[in-house]
């Protein structure tokens, strides 16, 4: 099997600038994600409770999307059921036909990148406008996103205005400054919303409960999309359920310090099916498998599902600080990525992602609903070899198969150590080698000595001491 | 004390020097210090690298090993090993199913320490007699900082080392890149966290970088020795067992 | 056999390792575990309350004022002359006496269109509730807070707050905003104006939302 990731971010690790922009706010966020959770004296029962939440919901995952169909059903919304990306694309597409639209504006989605909506709609002839600032940054730029959070990190602001000059009439003296830039996207959105019929979202969350979808953001795009639009559609993942209202009451504490380090984010929204007089008039929505489900049948894989998209895995990750979002290859770049990508597409596609991570644990410990990263990654290095293939090549296997042999028996492992030590012997100046050794131990020589067996094992030294 | 030293299989073939030092700083603070001999490797290397069934025949080894009511603890110079044996093998022996092995494992995880915590947290000595009038820096790895949560007990034993300067390192919890086999699957990202650990290390004009870690020495002392950086790479139990007669 | 009853039959399947009668959700026993014990409830008082609110909400850059109630139409006046607003759109059921002289007044009955909201230099309301550490406000629909777009489309939103609606954190705001979500009622909130940090992580305030906020807390 290839290892698509490190030929991917080979190319990205050479670009030293867009390293320099990734090293530069991740680093800014991470320490402002630690002041926002450090005020917050109950942040790990916070974080337990989150973990709690998440766990025991999607054991029951069956009953809780019946009861979600129920209540929204009864407050006056119609619920649809997409397995693949394409139902879901076909469904969004119907319905916006349907009220007579031939565009749509969306807020931010992760599912609906994911599903890649725009482009299924596209080729219907619906124009899908993007409406968050970063979003939109990407969609002009006809660009990939490289952040969940913030999809345009890999962008600087001369490169912004450049874009906005070129593809927003009227805007042709744009300065630099963000807050100029973010004003040319408000003029530009502004007629789009109060003319808009149709409006796309992705949920955070939607509680079983009451029928209630909950979105968080920070621009006002939001609330625009789902409240001045005749017709409001919103996909989301089955994973996204949530039992109770009250449960709302932990995530919310959780996932605005952990994604943008705020006590709260500007806006959120909750929204109950259809409200008389106040806002949209028709309300579908599209619970999406898309994969979930096998991720759901791997027992020790499973809490992949618990992600809630905050994006702090990423911050702290010195992989993605090194490579940016793009080398992922996948809507869920970073560690969460890793473990997501592979099991949602059934092991077709991001099966290097596993092994793109130094196992540091730094993204463990941001976790805001407690996902052990590390671990799913290393269970998930184990499953692709043992189902998909001897990833490494015949090589790494026949190596690891000796080794584990040698381990086995310790008369055996003091006959390699001593067989290492032969063999090294010529190489070896002052305990190191440090001429560039051929296969893949030349990928440590190329950069690094590497260290030689000891002329003096320590099993040798302490049976001649007693 | 009756502690079974594991040496591990990184020190015991390529830094032999950081299980001898461990020895003679137990053994010099009055404990009865045991080699089992049968002792080979955690299969850490073997687990993280997607071999799990070969891992799990390793962790049976070690376990057979080391679960002897004759001893009160089984320490170890490395974060990552202590790690393996405590963080990984009650999962893979759940997995295995087999329930012998789970309640040996369920024995031995509370037992089993890193040279640091041990030192600090169970024999409550900050103080260990060392010697070492070195300029030093300590790089926090990550198994050790994030999985056994060592704290500041490692930085607790080197400021109370006469004669060595301490000096902090830069961005010091950031992982150095070696991670095991990520070190050659992904080497160019591993060279560039090692880039820029290696930046944060020579920055302090220590003489010495030290940590809990073997293996991560090896990957940040490979590094300095290629760039003929002038920084030696020392493991913490050298650097508690020296003193000022040797 | 259906899309539903097709993913429904997936998620059973992939939960073949859950017992049937296992709990279905976790809130019902959240205080039994001491590692999940979350705080519930703060314990300062309604002053220690108003100020740490006004204080977290001065950070987000919204404007903070306070007066007694019977002052509040020339506090509401004052408002307006900081941003030179002389035209407020209001829910129907705004109490008289917040309505400053000197202010042209617009009740949204019947309902105004978008183009015609987004004439008004603000809107006034009250809200549900408040949330001191985090510096929220909280629209429920309910009483003298209109529809969602009112507050969505002028670039000024004037928020009254009564001293009795500020609680200390998240989970006091939950319990009283449950009834409003049971009967389908939808909630707004509201941390400061509209921003964003997608430039270069650079905060911008104002965008798409209200881009000034001032906040009237009454006692």
């Amino acid at each position: 099997m290839r290892n698509e990731f490190a030929e991917a971010a080979r190319h990205e690790v050479a670009n030293s600038q867009l390293r320099a922009n990734i090293r530069n706010a991740t680093h800014t966020i991470r320490a402002k994600r630690e002041e926002a959770v450090a005020e917050v004296p109950d942040w790990e029962q916070l974080r337990e409770a989150g973990r709690r939440i998440k766990e025991r919901t999607m054991r029951n995952l069956d009953r809780h999307l019946e009861q979600l169909e129920r209540s929204v059903t009864a407050a006056g919304g119609v619920v649809h059921w997409a397995t693949e990306a394409a139902d879901a694309n076909r469904i969004v597409g119907d319905l916006i036909v349907g009220a007579g639209a031939r565009e749509a504006v969306k807020v931010k989605s992760l599912a609906t990148d994911e599903i890649g909506l725009n482009r299924a709609l596209a080729a219907r002839g619906i124009e899908a406008r993007e409406t968050d600032l970063a979003e939109l940054i990407v969609q002009l730029g006809e660009d990939r996103p490289s952040h969940i959070l913030v999809p345009a990190i890999h962008r600087n602001r001369g490169e912004i205005r450049e874009l906005f000059r070129r593809t927003l009439p009227g805007n042709e003296q744009l300065t630099d400054d963000p807050a100029e830039l973010a004003e040319a996207a408000r003029r530009f959105l502004r007629e789009k919303f109060l003319s808009a019929k149709v409006g796309v979202s992705g949920a955070n969350f939607a509680v079983a409960e009451t029928g209630t979808i909950c979105i968080l953001e920070s621009e006002g795009n939001g609330r625009m999309c789902t409240t001045l639009p005749e017709v409001l559609i919103t996909v989301m993942g089955i994973e996204k359920v949530l039992p109770r209202f009250a449960d709302l009451e932990v995530m919310l504490q959780l996932l605005p310090r952990s994604s943008t380090a705020e006590r709260m984010n500007p806006y959120t929204s909750l929204w109950t099916g259809v409200t008389p007089e106040d806002g949209p008039r028709e309300f579908h929505l599209v619970l999406l498998d898309g994969g979930r489900t096998k991720v759901l049948g791997d027992a020790d894989g499973r809490a992949a599902l618990h992600c809630i998209r905050c994006s702090a895995c990423l911050n702290v990750c010195p992989v993605y600080e090194r490579t940016g979002g793009h080398a992922y290859e996948s809507t869920y770049p970073g560690p969460i990525g890793a473990i997501l990508t592979p099991q949602l597409t059934g092991f077709t596609q991001g099966n290097s992602l596993p092994w793109a991570s130094s196992l540091c644990g730094a993204c463990y410990e941001v976790c805001p609903v407690k996902i052990d990263i590390p671990s799913i990654l290393i269970h998930l290095r184990s499953r692709i070899n043992r189902e998909v293939d001897g990833y490494g090549g015949g090589g790494e296997r026949l190596a690891m198969g000796l080794l584990a042999r040698a381990f086995a028996r310790p008369g055996r492992y003091e006959r390699a150590q001593r067989f290492g030590r032969w063999l090294s012997r010529p190489l070896t100046r002052e305990g190191w080698i440090s001429r560039r050794l051929p296969g893949a131990l030349g990928r440590w020589t190329d950069v690094r000595d590497l260290p030689a067996p000891s002329a003096e094992t320590f099993r040798e030294w302490w049976a001649q001491r007693r | 004390m009756r502690i079974a030293l594991f040496t591990t299989c990184v020190a015991d073939t390529l830094f032999p020097g950081a299980g001898i030092a461990t020895v003679e700083l137990l053994e010099r603070l009055g404990h009865q210090v045991s080699f089992p001999r049968a002792q080979t490797c955690c299969g850490q290397m073997h687990l993280n690298s997607g071999y799990e069934a070969h891992a799990l025949n390793i962790a049976r080894s070690f376990v057979e090993v080391f679960d002897d009511a004759e001893i009160d603890a089984v320490v170890a110079p490395s974060g990552s090993c202590v790690a393996m044996v405590r963080d990984q093998y009650p999962g893979l022996v759940a997995r295995a199913g087999d329930l012998r092995l789970q309640a040996a494992v369920a024995r031995l995880v509370p037992r089993t320490f890193e040279l640091s915590e041990f030192l600090v947290n169970e024999l409550g000595i900050v103080d260990v007699g060392a010697y070492y009038p070195h300029r030093v820096t300590y790089h926090p790895t990550c198994h050790s900082l994030r999985l056994l949560r060592v704290g500041d007990a490692p930085l607790r034993l080197l400021r109370a080392v006469r004669a060595l300067t301490l000096i902090a390192l830069d961005d010091a919890q950031g992982c150095c890149g070696f991670g095991g086999t990520f070190a050659v699957k992904n080497a160019d990202v591993s060279t560039a966290m090692l880039a820029d650990k290696m930046r944060a290390i020579q920055a302090t004009g220590a003489e010495v970088c030290t940590a809990v870690d073997s293996s991560c020495l090896m990957h940040i002392g490979g590094g300095l020795r290629r760039e003929r950086a002038g920084v030696r790479v020392v493991h913490l139990a050298e650097i508690l067992a020296s003193t000022e007669a040797a | 056999m259906s899309s539903r009853e097709l993913i429904l039959g997936r998620v059973r399947a992939a939960l073949a390792d859950v017992a049937d009668d296992e709990p279905a959700s976790w809130i019902y026993d959240r205080d039994a575990d001491e590692h999940s014990r979350y705080a519930r409830a703060g314990s300062r008082d309604p002053e220690a309350l108003a100020a740490l609110f006004a204080d977290r909400c001065g950070e987000y850059r919204a404007t903070v004022t306070r007066a007694e109630r019977a002052g509040l139409g020339p506090a509401i006046a004052a408002a307006c002359a900081r941003h030179g607003a002389s035209s407020l759109v209001v829910p129907t059921d705004l109490p008289e006496a917040w309505r400053a002289p000197g202010v042209e007044w617009r009740e949204d009955h019947p309902s105004l269109d978008v183009h015609a909201l987004s004439g008004f230099d603000g809107a006034l309301t009250g809200c549900a509730v408040a949330i001191a550490l985090t510096g929220t406000i909280v629209l429920d629909a309910g009483e003298a807070q209109g529809r969602r777009a009112l507050t969505l489309l002028p670039d000024l939103h004037i928020c009254v707050i009564g001293e009795e609606q500020i609680v200390e954190g998240v989970p006091e705001a939950f319990e009283r905003l449950a009834p409003a979500a049971r009967s389908g009622r939808p909630l707004t909130f509201i941390s400061g104006p509209s921003a964003t940090s997608d430039i270069e992580l650079k905060r911008v305030e104002g965008v798409h939302g209200p881009r000034r906020l001032e906040i009237v807390i009454a006692g």
